[in-house]
């Protein structure tokens, strides 16, 4: 084994601070340098990384960006040794401490991970093991590499739960990962992988999957526990909140390469390259821009105390009651975007599948125009199918594989009677609405883009001359500068069609760009509900206000370069 | 959890029922008489029609179902037609070879089954894989008595290892009555090594794309841990479902394999009782099949509990 020349950390003594760790810091705890990974044949390009060279330092987080396919995820993989089979690396290092770890055989590697290198994971849903518990999985890590006794093991790993600051370490120890939230799992993987102090922490998209005020929390562990100990950490991101929210330190990637690399400061604020500054300017900014008032259009949409409980049923038991959405009233004029946001649970999107009678309201009313639906038998409720439309979060779930995109936008306009001849016309001029090319209407849907996808299914929207178009996490999949062109997109159709929008989503910097009004969901009920100036400029619902607090980033205003 | 157990309890009621009216109904509307066929061929019509009396068979349909249904809710399933014995005794008799058989086909199928079916998919693509799929094909399309006297062929009559055919009771003595299982339990356990090995295969390796599979692996466990302690206990509900569907097959193929190895079993009795028209016998082991069946099916379920705990009922 090759020692470094920094102090080795040992699991049995307490390590030092993060000051005296950063200035005593030898050499850097991970030195990638002129790093090549090679994708199989037929792949898109020859190289999934290339060329690629850069150093994480003690007490050091350094962030890679990039958008989908920049390869950012390969390079965590690779330092890993966790790299699936079609993927090799073909030239370079990586130095972890010295060692390189690309010249690690196996056993070597599995020494290492957990002990100086751990990883964590993006989905913290799946990322444990469902059927063992918390407690079982941490102590996995420690009979593997240490020789600590049972009771010993307890005791730290204890130790450590509580270091995450999770309440209860003797409860949660005896839990299974499906009775904690995403935020309790998310800091069970930070305790295994920090249990044995290992010098490098790679971090693949920690808090992607949770929601804001959950990231907040998680981000901010992160930078504490690394300061304390010194730990070097390589953290992944494509959101430039989290950036400059965490940073010290930025490397930008695209299509495998190292665009530039800087200080998280000079990054942001004087980006050297185009793509970086495109990236930046991307980003949605959390400030809503003035947007003209349409207070004499007609109201297209308008719920009357809207409620969805759900029941369950037991022979012996009591039945339970979940209240999914309760009292919310909303409505929508023509030409006017009301976006609803709130975290994973608020009943958000249980308020859109109600409107849209995908399910079925419990209490209140639903107005389209001056005609009820909450209550409409399904075979009146035909007709009305076309007035409302729906364009859903995965653009690459919620197309049929198996059929042509133009079937796929002539489908619903045939179904209510339109010839084909006049349904393939009209989905040539709305392929060039949502700026496709009107000849790809015979192609499938895998020879387009997550962009391209979600641009065809507005476009299959439209295709049924709706005066409701419901975006539900419509642009939640795609990558920033994508983002933008759809939320562009978006906008455009509904000024050029006078369409009523209503768009759900987590994201406070898209809801502030694409809004005239928001509502605020929390527990099922609408907290806050009035002009997307107003709530974004003076919150006053204290839920409201902690969700802008937590947004990553909010301090820093995107775009707005300095003169270089 | 009682709960459930109470409540699946109570479904087994309509099931068996169902089976119950079903069993009655199809034997009675088969063509052929059970007074001819006890009668002999040189009986008068005045003694057959004295035996249809005594057996109750001039009364309408559903009291004669009714004194059926009477009588197997009481605990008595009548006398054979055939053997002269009551249909209890008999089956009594002939349960344990076919218990023993049952036994001695599962543990040693899925003590074969579930390791190849796991190899196969951690080498997925490799030689293993592929020859484990194709004898799975093979091991499902060959008929199980075709196997048996391959089997007898080679190790009974060429090798002369063991017995061609027989039965000894296990408390007779045991090593003869190991030796007369080996064959017939080998015969039963192709169909369904073939079957539990697929599916544990294609299982394992839905669950080897898993994320925590991936965690596993970055906490520095070796292959084995991260196959046998993480990856088959997540896969184990699809392979359970199977064994249990499977006990079906097997009561099915016993009747085969019992008849190719002579063993006086229940599949035997089952053959012999269809060919008699010895209407108790065939109905009552029916009914204990449907029985068996069901609470199988049940303990599957229950098991599931014990190997995911996001399962509660």
């Amino acid at each position: 084994m090759t020692s470094s020349a920094s102090p080795s950390p040992s699991p049995t003594l307490p390590r030092q601070t993060g000051e005296v760790a950063r200035s005593a810091g030898g050499g850097p705890v991970l030195e990638v340098r002129n790093l090549t990974v090679s994708l199989p044949k037929g792949a898109d390009r020859t190289n999934a990384v290339e060329k690629v060279s850069f150093t994480v330092n003690r007490g050091e987080i350094v962030c890679l960006v990039g958008e989908s396919g920049s390869g950012k995820s390969v390079i965590a993989f690779t330092v890993m040794g966790l790299l699936a089979k079609a993927l090799k690396p073909t030239g370079g290092e990586i130095l972890l401490e010295g060692e390189n770890v690309l010249a690690a055989d196996e056993t070597r590697l599995r020494d290492l991970r957990c002990t100086r290198m751990s990883m964590i994971f993006q989905e913290p849903m799946t990322a444990l093991n469902p059927v063992m518990t918390c407690g079982e999985q941490i102590d996995e890590v420690l009979s593997t590499h240490t020789n600590l006794d049972a009771n010993a093991r307890k005791a730290k790993i204890l130790g450590i739960l509580a270091r995450v600051k999770l309440p209860e370490p003797e409860r949660i120890y005896h839990s299974y990962p499906h009775q904690l939230s995403g935020g309790q799992r998310q800091r069970i993987m930070i305790a295994m992988a920090l249990v044995l102090d290992p010098v490098l922490l790679i971090a693949d998209e920690p808090t992607t999957a949770l929601d804001v005020t959950t990231q907040a929390e998680i981000l901010k562990l992160i930078a504490e526990l690394q300061e304390s100990q010194g730990t070097g950490v390589l953290f992944i991101t494509h959101d430039f909140g989290v950036v400059a929210e965490i940073a010290h330190r930025v490397a930008v990637l695209r299509w495998g390469e190292l665009v530039e690399m800087g200080p998280t400061e000079q990054i942001l604020a004087r980006p050297g390259q185009g793509y970086t500054k495109m990236l930046i300017s991307s980003v949605p900014s959390i400030h809503p821009q003035h947007r003209g008032e349409r207070k004499n259009a007609i109201t297209v949409l308008r719920t009357q105390k809207l409620g969805k409980t759900y029941t369950g049923h037991g022979f012996f038991q009591k039945a339970r009651v979940v209240k999914a959405a309760v009292d919310v009233d909303l409505d929508i004029r023509k030409g006017e975007t009301l976006g609803i946001v709130g975290e994973s649970g608020s009943g958000k999107s249980t308020v859109a599948r109600c409107i849209a009678r995908l399910i079925d309201p419990s209490e209140g009313k639903v107005f389209l125009g001056d005609t009820e639906i909450a209550t409409m038998p399904a075979g009146k409720l035909r007709p009305h199918r076309k007035r409302v439309q729906i364009v859903f979060q995965d653009p690459y779930r919620s197309m049929n594989p198996r059929i042509t995109v133009g079937d796929f936008i002539t489908e619903g306009p045939m179904n209510f009677g339109l010839g084909r001849g006049e349904a393939l016309a009209r989905a040539r001029r709305l392929m060039e609405t949502v700026r496709l090319d009107p000849n790809a209407l015979d192609r499938y849907p895998h020879q387009f883009s997550g962009g391209q996808r979600q641009r065809i299914c507005i476009a299959r929207a439209l295709a049924m001359e709706p005066e409701l178009l419901i975006a539900d996490e419509a642009v939640s999949a795609l990558d920033v500068s994508v983002q933008k062109q759809v939320l562009e997109l978006l906008d455009e159709i509904r000024q050029r069609l006078n369409l009523a929008v209503l768009f759900i989503t987590h994201d406070l910097r898209v809801a502030a760009q694409i809004c005239d009004f928001v509502a605020v969901m929390s527990k099922g009920r609408v907290v806050e509900y009035g002009p997307a100036e107003q709530v974004f400029g003076a919150p006053r619902d204290n839920y409201t206000k902690a969700l802008f607090a937590a947004a990553p980033g909010r301090h820093w205003e995107f775009g707005k370069f300095a003169a270089a | 959890m009682l709960d459930f157990i109470a409540r699946r309890l109570v479904a087994i009621i309509p099931v068996l029922a169902v089976v119950a009216v079903f069993v009655f109904l199809m034997l009675r509307l088969t063509p052929g008489d059970p007074a001819a066929v006890i009668a002999g061929d040189n009986a008068t019509s005045d003694q057959i029609a004295d035996i249809r009396a005594k057996l109750g068979l001039n009364e309408p349909l559903w009291t004669q179902f009714a004194i059926w249904i009477g009588n197997v809710l009481q605990g008595n399933f009548g006398e054979s037609f055939f053997f002269k014995k009551t249909v209890a005794e008999l089956i009594a008799q002939r349960i344990e070879p076919t218990v023993a058989l049952s036994v001695c086909t599962l543990l040693f199928a899925v003590a074969v089954s579930v390791p190849i079916g796991v190899l196969a998919a951690y080498r997925q693509g490799s030689v293993f894989d592929r020859v484990v799929m194709g004898f799975s094909v093979l091991g499902f399309s060959v008929p199980g008595f075709v196997i048996g006297y391959c089997l007898i062929y080679v190790f009974a009559i060429e090798l002369g290892w063991l017995p061609v055919q027989g039965y000894v009771r296990i408390e007779v003595n045991f090593w003869q009555f190991l030796e007369r299982m080996i064959l017939p339990s080998l015969t039963l356990s192709v169909g369904f090594i073939a079957l539990i090995a697929r599916i544990t295969r294609a299982s394992v390796l839905e669950v080897l794309n898993e994320d925590y599979i991936r965690t596993a692996r970055a906490k520095g466990l070796s292959n084995r841990v991260v196959l046998m302690r993480h990856a088959l206990r997540n896969a184990a509900v699809p392979i359970l479902t199977v064994i249990g569907l499977g006990i079906a097959i097997l009561i099915g193929g016993a009747v085969v394999t019992e008849s190719v190895f002579g063993l006086p079993g229940l599949g035997r009795l089952t053959v012999e009782a269809v060919l008699s028209r010895d209407f108790p016998t065939i109905q009552t082991v029916i009914l204990m099949f449907s029985v068996v069946y069901v609470v199988i099916n049940l303990l599957i379920d229950i098991s599931y509990t014990v190997f995911d705990p996001r399962i509660r009922y």
